[in-house]
């Protein structure tokens, strides 16, 4: 039986979020699955599942590689330029 | 016949009284054609602008007065380009193709900001598009943030959160030239003198002549009056020149007391409707560009899906992501 990632919008405006993930049948039943494992208690009012298989995703040894290069840039952060302390609105 | 009918209405009603409770819309969402239509046409054109918007400050890269500023103006005009791909992103959940979008841009049928149509002449300008431009931006773009079409809104939350770096350096910038040399100073308004009137023109025309204003508004894309919005900035933006020490070129700026605002001279309108018709400094030169840009990158393009399908015919999968997690 194939995984699926389970990911429930928890209200509308907001994205899906990854909950977990189930074995199923098929697509919908993993929809149905879903339904009942992650969202008991009012959790979302929308669900997606993927199958695992689908999703590619980076690697340990790929982080270095993915995110090292957002180190050592503090000036992409707003809070790196001071202000004189009259400016507001910025 | 009836079914059909009475499923459209209930689809309808839906639609409206989601809008009635402030709620976002998403792509799966039934929706009328207008309203995927006037998306398509503003995200696609927000995008754009994003993306003509990288050529002014691009070309300093090359000339920024230090390694800090260079790296710093590198991470901006790279901003840039990612804002412009959230808002692509935004409008492919409406079906819209990224060729189409291209094509309108290429064709004249979609407009970008008219601001990116003027010249970045001094490295004060790049100060100066930062603190003014990047500002009236932001103001454009925060109540876009509640903007009716999920995707678009989430969009603007990311977006917002990244431009109030781009608006600090850019103040950080007019800060650095106004208190340095008398040329220093003499430079940063003269770029204050050049962008001051195009940013306010922004904003767009007056309400009272706007196009696409009612429906726009029912549908909670928008939810505030370009002269509102405008107002705002001026509000918000001169006594920022004034900690400068700089002059906002309107003789007749005034502070009034009575409703809390400060009042400007007349915006030369004409001169707006000449840059979008495709008459200011750079029109011609912004296109070319792009167009330029895209036929030279499409053999890197190309490269990339034989590169992919190849992959996939041997059953290869890339080096990177190989599956479990």
């Amino acid at each position: 039986m194939p995984l699926f990632e389970v990911f429930v919008r928890p209200r509308r405006g907001l994205q899906h979020q990854h909950a977990g993930s189930l074995r199923a049948e098929d697509a919908e039943l993993a929809l149905q699955y879903a339904r009942e494992i992650y969202t008991r208690r009012r959790e979302g009012v929308s669900l997606w599942v993927v199958r695992s298989s689908d999703i590619t995703a980076s690697q340990e040894d790929d982080a270095p590689m993915f995110f090292d290069p957002a180190d050592g840039k503090p000036y992409r952060d707003a809070t790196f330029y001071e202000l004189p302390s009259k400016v507001r609105g910025l | 016949m009836v079914d059909a009918a009475d499923a459209l209405r209930d689809a309808q009603s839906r639609f409206e009284q989601r809008l009635t409770r402030d709620e976002r819309v998403e792509p799966k969402d039934w929706m009328p054609d207008g309203y995927r239509r006037t998306l398509i046409r503003q995200i696609s054109q927000h995008a754009h602008s994003e993306v003509i918007g990288m050529q002014p400050e691009g070309s300093w890269i090359t000339r920024a007065p230090s390694l800090e500023r260079k790296l710093i103006l590198l991470a901006k005009v790279q901003d840039e380009g990612g804002h412009g791909l959230y808002l692509y992103g935004a409008a492919e959940t409406l079906g819209a193709s990224r060729d189409d979008m291209i094509d309108a841009l290429h064709e004249g049928r979609a407009k970008y900001s008219s601001i990116f149509n003027y010249p970045a002449l001094t490295w004060a300008d790049i100060g100066a598009i930062g603190w003014l431009v990047d500002s009236a931006a932001i103001v454009n773009q925060i109540p876009l943030q509640r903007c009716s079409y999920g995707p678009y809104a989430r969009a603007m939350v990311r977006i917002c959160k990244e431009e109030s770096f781009h608006q600090r350096q850019g103040y950080d910038i007019m800060l650095t030239l106004a208190r340095g040399t008398a040329a220093q100073k003499a430079m940063a308004q003269d770029a204050l003198n050049r962008w001051w009137w195009p940013t306010l023109m922004m904003f767009g025309p007056p309400d009272a002549e706007s196009d696409h204003n009612s429906e726009s508004f029912a549908w909670k894309i928008k939810r505030y009056g370009n002269d509102e919005l405008r107002q705002k900035f001026i509000d918000q933006a001169v006594p920022q020149a004034e900690v400068l020490d700089l002059t906002i070129p309107d003789p007749e700026l005034a502070w009034d007391e009575a409703s809390g605002h400060y009042r400007i001279g007349p915006i030369d309108w004409d001169e707006f409707r000449r840059v979008v018709a495709g008459d200011g400094p750079c029109n011609r030169q912004r296109l070319a560009h792009h167009r330029r840009v895209r036929e030279d990158g499409a053999w890197v393009r190309e490269a990339v899906e034989a590169h992919a399908d190849k992959t996939r015919a041997r059953g290869l999968r890339a080096r990177v992501g190989t599956g479990s997690r």
